[in-house]
């Protein structure tokens, strides 16, 4: 597999040389492969948010490196391709709203690049509806609810045609339907258009439909594995302040009463599979 | 059917909370014009614990904005512990009884040490700074922060979800007796929303304090609500206990809402036949379910 994300020896340090001094991440070496689907979760302060704005020359290191597709953070000439090629989704959308419509924002990036007036139209249209916001696209982004504004956060991005697409967080404000619907959005980049995804969750249901699991405590990795291997270590992500997902969860209690449950159930289709096999 | 502890609890003598056909419109006579909630009605009794739950774009938090006043009703009525919302001569007694944390509330901190942003609120109350003094403690602690090693470092130190904390116990200091919780839990970590929920218990269980939360959590409603509404496109769409509520899938769907993953499983199982029930909400209940039918 071609490696599309090279973090090495990454340590990053908030306020430096002041009281308020605080290490966020510390020593981190990770590689993401091109076309990963990769959730990183950990607790509140663990260092999620900051791994992604590294990713995406946001902050730059202060020891050690970030490669995107070879391009190294550090040179300030690659920052802006790195950006192109790693769009970021974050927390809050309204930061990354710059238009007074819908479309008019998502044609923002694609406009910048230069493109021609109908592969800009081409490429809103369809990131408006991989978004699921096609029929949002004449309203006022103000008006739209949270839930809609961060989809138009992700069609902005979407709207660059990126190589990875970075969200932090982006389901945490979205009702079950959207954050459902975004869920399926990803997979759909990701497995059809090869998209790299990176997605930072509080979400265990989420960190389970990725492809691998990184766990983040105080800034260094916990674990690191398949959703299976990371949820099978059950007592150490429950150390961390952090949940099963429901399924793993259930299936845990039932071993405790002394049930004969297997190893390895993630989602509420295993356990329905195991109980009516 | 186990017993679920802590859902009574604090007084019930009435409604704190009483909507009457209450219409809101966003920017009328404009061409954004839009009906945010059309003619709903409920009624919130005192110490209940009401969750309020519904897609985004749903009206959840305009309806709940009503009830500190912070909107007005373009029809109908809405009236808080008796008092006329709508009514501008009792506005300062709402903004005191009734405490409404925001979505995201870290963001609206400002004070350059976390005693002063929690005092804010008691100090504009004219309160003596004795007892300005003890509210501010009680709500740190009430918040799970201990006041004596956090009341003088700013609230920009600390991390999203303790800054969070640190705005809920500004709100606590006003001591409302109806707190409104707009997504208190959204984007904190699991313990994090177990503090949140830690909270909202204390609260219930010590001052009998009637809560009422928008989420879009269905485990949280599952696992604490007393009540809840389903809101769908500015509609009531349905009322009621948490366990009648999620039997109904068909509007859940319509909602845009889920099942708690214990009612999916559940509802999973007796699909492919199983002789299960489905009206269980919490994984606790689906344990001892699973457990009685795999022992049959």
């Amino acid at each position: 597999m071609e490696v599309f994300i090279e973090v090495k020896g990454l340590t990053y340090v908030y306020g430096k040389g002041t009281a308020g001094e605080r290490q966020a991440l510390s020593g981190i070496d990770l590689s993401v492969s091109r076309g990963e689907f990769l959730a990183v979760i950990g607790p509140n302060g663990s260092g999620k948010s900051t791994l992604a704005r590294l990713i995406n020359a946001l902050l730059l290191p202060d020891e050690g490196n970030v490669l995107v597709n070879g391009l190294n953070t550090l040179r300030e000439e690659c920052r802006w391709e790195i950006r192109r090629q790693v769009g970021m989704v974050f927390q809050n959308p309204d930061n990354q709203i710059v238009s007074a419509l819908v479309e008019e924002d998502v044609a923002f990036g694609p406009e910048n690049l230069g493109l021609p007036p109908d592969e800009v139209r081409e490429r809103v249209d369809e990131a408006l509806s991989l978004a699921g916001l096609a029929e949002h696209r004449r309203r006022p982004p103000h008006l739209l609810s949270g839930g809609l504004k961060i989809r138009l956060a992700v069609a902005g991005v979407l709207a660059m045609r990126p190589s990875c697409i970075l969200l932090d967080e982006p389901t945490s404000m979205l009702d079950p339907r959207g954050r459902r619907s975004l869920m399926k959005t990803l997979a759909r980049l990701n497995r059809e258009e090869g998209i790299t995804v990176l997605l930072v969750t509080h979400f265990m249901e989420e960190a389970a439909q990725a492809g691998r699991v990184l766990v983040l405590d105080r800034g260094r990795i916990a674990l690191c594995g398949s959703p299976r291997e990371v949820f099978f270590r059950e007592d150490e992500v429950l150390r961390l302040g952090l949940d099963l997902p429901a399924a793993a969860s259930l299936a845990r209690r039932l071993k405790r009463r002394g049930l004969p449950v297997p190893d390895g159930i993630l989602t509420v289709t295993d356990m329905v599979n195991f109980l009516c096999r | 059917m186990p017993v679920i502890t802590g859902r009574q609890g604090g007084r019930s003598d009435g409604p704190a909370v009483k909507v009457e056909n209450l219409t809101y419109i966003y920017s009328p006579g404009t061409p954004f014009e839009f009906a945010a909630l059309e003619e709903i009605s409920l009624e919130i009794m005192a110490g209940e614990l009401y969750a309020v739950a519904g897609a985004t774009g749903s009206g959840k938090s305009t309806l709940v904005q009503h009830f500190n006043g912070l909107l007005k009703p373009s029809a109908g009525r809405v009236s808080v512990l008796g008092l006329d919302t709508a009514d501008r001569r009792v506005r300062s007694s709402l903004w005191r009884e009734v405490g409404l944390v925001f979505q995201q509330p870290e963001q609206q901190v400002f004070a350059e040490t976390i005693f002063d942003e929690v005092a804010f609120g008691p100090k504009n109350m004219g309160l003596s700074a004795q007892e300005v003094e003890e509210r501010v403690c009680e709500s740190l602690t009430r918040s799970g922060l201990n006041p004596a090693e956090v009341r003088d470092i700013s609230p920009f130190a600390l991390s999203g979800g303790q800054r969070r904390r640190v705005a809920i116990a500004g709100v606590l200091a006003m001591r409302p007796q109806v707190l409104v919780m707009d997504e208190p839990t959204a984007g904190l970590d699991p313990s994090g929303r177990r503090a949140v929920f830690d909270i909202i218990e204390g609260l219930r269980r010590e001052r009998g304090v009637t809560v009422i939360l928008v989420t879009h959590d269905m485990e949280e409603v599952a696992r604490v609500a007393t009540r809840m509404a389903v809101l769908c496109r500015g509609r009531l769409l349905k009322e009621g206990e948490p366990r009648e509520v999620f039997t109904c899938l068909s509007e859940i769907r319509e909602a845009g809402l889920d099942l708690p993953a214990a009612a999916a499983m559940m509802r999973a199982l007796s699909e492919a036949g199983k002789p299960v029930r489905t009206d269980i909400l919490t994984l606790d209940e689906a344990v001892e379910e699973i457990a009685g039918m795999i022992r049959k």
